[in-house]
């Protein structure tokens, strides 16, 4: 089933405040990485509120769907996401990389507010979404684990022990999204390290795995639909543009790890219809 | 507590320390359905082989990749059902997978045991690359990681039985060689406790693994010569049995320690930490001082780096001229 008009407007407006809270949590943190997750609220968004089955009430449910955030310095958007669906309070958001705060600088396990893993070190979260899926089908449960990873979380050579075991175990019960933005901390991925066709890559491992638009809702819903009916895990090569909604800060790494100041957190609010 | 009957009537009995470790998984494997087996392509060596076959749908080899397999463990455990026993040699094991170890298994605080075989010099002839002696030092370093080095076969099954039910993350270090068993069959393995296997007051040798049955054997040349050594067995490396160190610090006034490892970090430190807190005493450090070892059969090893019985007392001469 495709997504309505209508809700595909809804899930634009939950987005757009995904958006507004990552900037407003890194200005007010002053500092942390707001251009790779402003790239992956599109698909953050259909994730958690279309498909990602974790909710304040099924929170101590085994058999609940699991999430490991791969490129774990990317957590502001998936903070705010979380406070979208209620498991932690809005308000919370600002304390973010504060001394004292739940929502540190890299997630850390905290079952009380479903953060399911601890990441933050590049390379580590897939294997540890794979023993969740293996632990799933040991459980006898209909749990989907998601992941997301990046082209520089590829270039890790851990991913790809990973993913030779996922498919080894077929664990279709297990899907990557990888946030291809092709911008890395030392510049454009490709000048770096280039990863080259991760799609390829991670079909010759014997994965499912499709190319979609990272920004189309519509399709990133559908792409999300369809790994739950495979024989083998599923990788969704997500192209988006890094800083996306904010103009000075898309496709360039320059705005990978650097926090606004107040003039541009102003500018960027604005463009993102939220100013105030 | 006894020690083992050989070394009362002479008969000496050899088991290796991982033979223990794959007879203890076997037997959990029978009594709870919620042990899991890693592996990364050494069951045999590593002796999960066993596990594996009576419980095949428990048990998972990852091949040559060690990282995964400490993650993957990491994920599983995650779930709060699983207590998964993860096994390679303890080069790969705490070397290649130390990472993950710190940041995937003990940062979250997770239910996994790592159990590495092959650790230190006995190794033997397969040489530097892998005998691992700088495990404990890396495995001590990281917070919620508790440090288990068995004495001997007994204590190694006590161990591994008690490690199911001790919360969070365990750090298991077992031999390739076989070696005296000196415990008896009334042993009881307790986490973060040494035992005094020798009384005495003149110095107190502590040890840990296959340097404990050294270290007695040490103080039986020393008895000869009139020297009366306390034997203490610190198979928890972390958290160190300060109490014990402590009293033996203060009762004895010098301390020993022995290990197939490098004392940088390792139990000479863990027992220093602890002596120079409570009763600081002169210390001496048999281990591997700052060199990687070489290869040749363990029992030449431990003699060519003073590890042996002979090695272990000529050292406790020396520490006695320092305490005067």
């Amino acid at each position: 089933m495709t997504l309505s008009t209508e809700r595909i407007q809804e899930l634009q407006e939950i987005a757009k405040q995904v958006r507004v809270d990552i900037v407003s949590m890194v200005h007010a943190a002053k500092c942390g990485h707001p251009g790779g997750p402003m790239g992956m609220a599109d698909f953050m968004t259909v994730l958690f509120m279309e498909h990602l089955n974790l909710n304040a009430e099924n929170l101590n449910d085994p058999g609940r769907d699991r999430f490991v955030l791969g490129n774990g310095h990317t957590c502001a958007g998936y903070y705010a996401l979380l406070a979208a669906k209620g498991l932690i309070p809005h308000e919370e958001l600002l304390t973010f990389r504060k001394l004292g705060s739940r929502l540190q600088g890299h997630p850390h396990r905290t079952p009380e507010m479903g953060i399911d893993f601890s990441t933050g070190s590049l390379g580590t979260g897939l294997s540890a979404a794979a023993g969740m899926a293996l632990g799933a089908r040991l459980n006898g449960t209909a749990a989907h684990v998601y992941c997301t990873s990046s082209d520089g979380d590829s270039q890790e050579g851990q991913i790809w022990e990973a993913a030779t075991s996922a498919a080894h175990f077929e664990l279709a019960n297990l899907t990557v999204i990888v946030d291809f933005n092709n911008i890395q901390i030392d510049g454009k991925m490709r000048d770096v390290m280039n990863v080259r066709d991760l799609r390829a890559k991670y079909e010759a491992f014997g994965w499912n795995a499709l190319d979609v638009d990272g920004h189309d809702l519509g399709a990133l819903d559908q792409a999300l639909s369809e790994t739950r009916n495979t024989s083998m895990p599923t990788a969704i090569i997500a192209h988006t543009t890094i800083g996306k909604g904010v103009g000075y800060m898309e496709d360039t790494s320059s705005w990978h790890g650097v926090a606004p100041d107040d003039e541009q957190l102003a500018v960027a609010l604005a463009e993102l219809g939220a100013a105030g | 507590m006894t020690l083992s009957p050989p070394l009362a009537t002479g008969e000496v009995q050899k088991v290796a320390t991982r033979a223990a470790y794959g007879e203890a998984l076997l037997a959990l494997g029978g009594q709870r359905d919620d042990v899991v087996v890693f592996d990364a392509d050494l069951s045999g060596s590593t002796k999960t082989k066993a596990f594996g076959q009576a419980y095949p749908d428990r048990f998972f080899n990852f091949g040559v990749a060690e990282a995964n397999m400490m993650g993957t463990a990491a994920g599983l455990a995650s779930l709060g059902r699983q207590v998964v026993f993860a096994s390679s040699f303890a080069m790969f094991a705490t070397g290649k997978a130390w990472e993950q170890l710190r940041q995937c298994v003990c940062v979250p605080n997770l239910n996994v045991k790592v159990c590495a075989t092959h650790a230190g010099l006995t190794v033997g002839e397969d040489g530097k690359s892998h005998q691992m002696l700088e495990d404990i030092t890396l495995m001590r370093a990281i917070p919620n990681m508790k440090v288990i080095v068995p004495a001997d076969s007994t204590e190694a099954k006590a161990a591994v039985l008690a490690a199911v039910d001790i919360p969070g993350p365990v750090y298991i270090r077992l031999s390739r060689a076989s070696t005296r068993v000196i415990l008896g069959d009334d042993y009881r393995f307790e986490l973060g406790r040494g035992t005094v296997l020798r009384d005495g007051t003149d110095l107190a040798i502590c040890a840990c693994g296959v340097e404990v049955a050294e270290a007695l054997d040490a103080a039986e040349l020393l008895f000869a010569k009139g020297i009366d050594a306390r034997v203490i067995n610190l198979s928890t490396v972390d958290p160190i049995d300060e109490e014990l160190v402590t009293a033996a610090a203060r009762e004895c006034g010098a301390i020993l320690t022995v290990e197939e490892h490098q004392i940088r970090g390792g139990l000479g430190d863990a027992v220093a930490q602890a002596v120079v807190k409570h009763c600081p005493v002169p210390m001496e450090m048999a281990g591997m001082d700052g060199e990687f070892g070489q290869s040749g059969p363990p029992n030449d090893l431990l003699t060519h780096y003073g590890l042996d019985a002979n090695g272990i007392a000529a050292r406790a001469q020396e520490l006695l001229r320092r305490k005067g």
